[in-house]
């Protein structure tokens, strides 16, 4: 599929240039593009791009690099789980040109020495942006705000905090925060938890807790808080970003938000969008996740929400663990999926395939918005002329079988495991470099560009 | 086996099967009546009376034996009382071969209200082959209570004794191949069940079928 | 049958086939030598990681008396408190030579783990999981309900089911093992089940349950049940808010000296009382009622050891043909 013209070829420089042939630009019209100093230098029907290596895209869907808005590389602190490197390489390899990198890492990314650890992490790994999220309260505790202007202002640039893992429930708190980041153009992305409500829950609460006996985890724990958060968006003029959007009911306070014109972007993850708590009856800690697994009836309403765009973006969510955290009873196991390598493949069957959905959209979902909600420069941007070169090229005709041993995540810990998923990315430009060909790592790219906010 | 039965066809291995089902028959219910004539007789001879006397059946197809050997000393001997004399030993749980064989509820044990010290106790089967089942039998009988003496009555001897047991009373003695079946069937016990049963017999079923069935146990 | 997880997988012949089994074992729980050696030359771990001396011994007990080799492993004070995971413990387990593991845990899921994984080739027999199931003690109790129901009937128990039969369940259903087993168990074999509590100690979804829910408890027994199921409440519960007091918690759904009176009528004249123990006396059932003769708590502690043979017997007996 690629030739390369020189022995060196594909690891070279950014400066190499690629010529991207017959690649179908957001599944529409059949273009050719010329890649060339880490930008798109020409689109459209190119005779011939002298020294250039081809890359034969007769087929493929190009979209624009993918950009998650939510996951966790675990580094500093549970190296054992994920490193910012095997995590950004499972990144690439699923398709995205940058990651925002969750806080809760140990020690916690609380303040601009942490911050700037994880984002030169991401540097030296050369694969994707790794744009760290900052931590909204120390040590994710709930109870002080951490340092967010510190953080926000570091080379980091940090501009999305999060407790994630852990909510903001303290109204106050939550308050103080959606004001203080308006002072840095940031964003507050809430998991939307009440924790009383969800003490020791184990599964989502319903029909199938009720015959397990594990302890329930209602979506009204999910709902109420969000309800209150974009009231409070509204009252103080925030930016508010809901992680993982899990239940219909929350789909309907988010519609009623936006209707309102309240500033409030949603994701979903993809294992939201296809698996159910149904799965939770073979106990198999594979499945056990937070927010949890909810019914077909919320599986519908999510999907539909992704395609109307009440929910804006998917944001994979990818938590790896060691299998030990896995390969145990169901209350002792840790919550989370890995995400990074199946997220495209999973979005394109529940979403593309079942006519929800076009490339269009995928690309709006999975790069133009989550990279306008983190404030990433030169991501998310249109397949153009001039544009840096972040670009994914996907075999939406592919079928292969998730096995999560022959993935480039440490996590073992896939939902989808077994499973035949569509589509398969074939080729990622980083910036101009291809970070994977022919559905394989390449190299990272040789010099990192820096990385500013916009 | 899977070779021949491929040369052979499907159609020419049905027909065997089919026969093989009948067996050859070699005790008709009048036989098996006679026998059980005779037997009643030597018990009461061997034990100069009918004193003290029990019979226990072993399932399924002993009791029903029994109770037929009970009712014919009762005949034979107006001061028996057929079902005060007759019970049901359960051997299930005794079994030295649970593991090999698909899982099997137990049935009931059931003693004649008289108990089993001290008694004479006629153990009743339908056929004597490895011995395994009576070895099981007298385990059984020992965690019951202690008869004075334990004799063994069988509907038919047919060889291959794994261990050192012999029958006192023998209804009929079938030479057979290990490779062979012996089936026996009664009508309380098989008549209920089975729709095409007609009357009492014990036939010996040596196709090559049997001997594959025996063989992948 | 290779293992004994819930008895939501048990068919009305597997469940009938069980008791019959208990039926017969309990025929040698009254004979002189109170032992049969079945399950000779077999190993019985009792993998207990949650404190339950009552359910321990009398697995211990049907063990013993099927001549197995019995194994207690109390996961307290053992390596699994030193962090052992499940996984290791199985493994051991596995390579001392455990034919089955009789296994009580307070996660649900547990034993399910132990029988779906490559850990361990074992039968797997739940002996209380969390708030899941309690597969064994249903079966003692739809056991000892039979037993009854044939005494009054005077016809045979063995091969009977529980058709007709109406079992009320009164107590804190949303934390049970015993009331799940129960409701699967108890329905599957034919009876209809009321269940009775506050709204609080429900679960969600409780409305898909094959079962009639009741919050008043003498609503439930104007239907003059043929028995009466208190469960266990622990005091604690008061302290999350379940219910006020414990005070008021007896007087709404505890089976007083006043409501027992009520026995007393021609309708209660055969009605039983099961309780799966420890009882709570004073809360849920007054000691009137613990120690009258409608109560059948001591029959189902000596039916447990009967039925817990049958079920040992079933699924250790069938294990070679299994594997």
């Amino acid at each position: 599929m690629t030739t390369p013209t020189n022995a060196s070829g594909a690891s070279a420089s950014s400066s190499a240039r690629y010529l991207l042939r017959g690649a179908s630009l957001l599944g529409r019209e059949r273009v050719d593009l010329l890649v060339e100093d880490g930008r798109i230098a020409q689109v459209g029907s190119i005779a011939g791009a002298p020294g250039a290596t081809v890359v034969d895209a007769e087929g493929l869907v190009a979209l624009p690099g993918l950009v998650d808005v939510h996951t966790h590389l675990r580094e500093p602190g549970r190296e054992d789980a994920e490193t910012v490197e095997t995590g950004s390489r499972a990144a690439a390899l699923g398709g995205y040109t940058a990651v925002h990198a969750m806080a809760n890492s140990s020690p916690v990314a609380d303040t601009a020495g942490v911050v700037e650890q994880v984002h030169s992490l991401g540097r030296r790994a050369g694969w994707v942006d790794v744009r760290p999220v900052g931590a909204v309260t120390v040590g994710l505790a709930g109870e002080q705000l951490a340092e967010i202007g510190a953080m926000a202002s570091s080379a980091a640039q940090v501009r999305m905090f999060s407790d994630d893992g852990m909510c903001v429930h303290d109204p106050v708190l939550m308050r103080r925060a959606l004001e203080y980041v308006k002072a840095f153009d940031g964003v507050v992305a809430q998991h939307a938890q009440e924790p009383r409500l969800t003490a020791g829950a184990q599964m989502n609460e319903g029909v199938v807790s009720a015959v397990l006996g594990l302890p329930g985890w209602p979506a009204v724990a999910e709902e109420s808080i969000i309800a209150r958060d974009v009231l409070l968006a509204q009252h103080v003029g925030s930016r508010l970003h809901v992680c993982h959007v899990s239940t219909a009911g929350s789909v309907e306070i988010i519609r009623w938000a936006k209707s309102r014109g309240i500033s409030v972007t949603a994701e979903v993850t993809p294992h939201h969008l296809w698996l159910t708590d149904e799965l939770v009856r073979s106990y198999d800690p594979v499945y056990k996740v937070n927010p949890p697994l909810r019914t077909q009836e919320d599986v519908e309403a999510l999907r539909e929400a992704l395609a109307d765009g009440t929910i804006d973006v998917v944001g994979t969510d990818h938590a790896p663990h060691p299998s030990e955290h896995k390969e145990c009873e169901w209350a002792q196991a840790a919550m989370g999926m890995t995400g990074l390598e199946t997220a495209l493949s999973v979005v394109q069957h529940t979403m593309v395939e079942s006519g929800l959905m076009d490339w269009a959209r995928v690309a709006e979902a999975m790069s133009v918005v989550p990279s306008k909600i983190g404030r990433v420069a030169d991501q998310g941007r249109p397949l153009a002329e001039g544009e840096a070169a972040n670009i994914t090229l996907v075999d939406p005709s592919a079928r292969w079988t998730v096995d999560p041993s022959r993935q480039a995540t440490k996590g073992r810990n896939s939902p989808f495991v077994g499973r035949e998923l569509p589509g398969r990315v074939v080729a990622t430009f980083f910036r101009g470099h291809p970070t994977v060909l022919d559905g394989a790592l390449n190299a990272p790219h040789p010099q990192a560009a820096p990385v500013v906010a916009q | 086996m899977a070779t021949a039965a491929a040369d052979n066809g499907a159609s020419r291995t049905a027909a065997p099967a089919q026969n093989a089902l009948s067996g050859r028959v070699v005790l008709s219910a009048a036989d098996i009546d006679r026998a059980l004539t005779r037997i009643a007789h030597e018990i009461l001879e061997a034990n100069k009376g009918p004193q003290d006397l029990v019979l226990l059946g072993i399932p399924r197809r002993g009791f029903p034996l029994a109770v037929r050997l009970a009712r014919k000393l009762a005949a034979a001997d107006p001061s028996i009382a057929a079902e005060q004399i007759v019970g049901q030993l359960d051997i299930t749980m005794f079994r030295d071969d649970l593991s090999r064989q698909p899982t099997r509820p137990p049935s009931p044990t059931r003693l004649p209200a008289q108990g089993i010290d001290d008694k004479v106790v006629v153990l009743v089967d339908d056929v004597l082959y490895s011995g395994r089942t009576i070895r099981a039998a007298l385990d059984a009988l020992v965690d019951l209570g202690r008869p004075r003496i334990v004799r063994l009555a069988v509907l038919v001897d047919r060889g291959h004794r794994e261990l050192p047991i012999r029958a006192d009373h023998v209804g009929k003695n079938l030479p057979t191949s290990a490779a062979e079946k012996v089936r026996v069937r009664l009508a309380e016990t098989d008549g209920p069940a089975d729709a095409s049963f007609l009357e009492d017999h014990v036939a010996i079923e040596s196709p090559a079928g049997a001997e594959t069935e025996e063989r992948t146990r | 049958m290779k293992h004994l997880l819930s008895t939501r997988d048990l068919t009305p012949g597997d469940a009938i086939g069980i008791l019959d089994t208990a039926e017969e074992m309990a025929a040698v729980n009254d004979r002189e030598v109170r032992k049969l050696p079945a399950l000779r030359g077999r190993t019985v771990v009792n993998l207990f990681f949650e404190d339950s001396t009552r359910t321990r011994i009398s697995f211990e007990a049907a063990a013993k008396r099927l001549s197995a080799d019995v194994i207690n492993f109390a996961a307290k004070g053992s390596s699994v408190s030193k962090g052992e995971s499940l996984k290791d413990t199985a493994q051991t387990l596995e390579a001392i030579g455990a034919d089955a593991v009789v296994i009580r845990h307070s996660a649900a899921g547990a034993p399910h783990r132990l029988a779906v994984t490559d850990w361990i080739q074992a039968a797997v027999v739940n002996a209380g999981d969390g708030t899941h199931e309690h597969p064994t003690q249903a079966l003692l109790d739809a056991f000892t309900l039979r037993r009854h129901l044939a005494r009054v009937a005077g016809t045979p128990s063995a091969g009977a089911d529980l058709a007709g039969a109406h079992v009320v369940i009164v107590g804190d259903i949303l934390h049970s093992r015993v009331a799940r087993s129960n409701v699967w168990l108890l329905t599957t074999l034919g009876a209809r089940v009321t269940l009775v509590a506050p709204p609080t100690l429900l679960p969600i979804g409780v409305e898909h349950w094959p079962c009639a829910v009741s919050y008043d408890l003498d609503a439930a027994l104007d239907q003059a049940p043929d028995a009466v199921m208190m469960l266990r409440v622990q005091a604690e519960r008061m302290n999350a808010s379940y219910f006020p007091s414990t005070a008021e918690y007896s007087r709404l759904w505890g089976l007083g000296d006043e409501r027992f009176d009520r026995f007393d009528t021609p309708a209660f004249k055969d009605t039983v009382i099961l309780h799966p123990g420890p009882m709570v006396r004073g809360l849920e059932i007054s000691s009137t009622a613990a120690d009258s003769d409608r109560s059948q708590v001591l029959r189902q502690v000596a039916n447990g050891v009967s039925v817990r043979m049958a079920v040992l017997y079933l699924l250790m007996s069938a294990k070679e043909s299994a594997r």
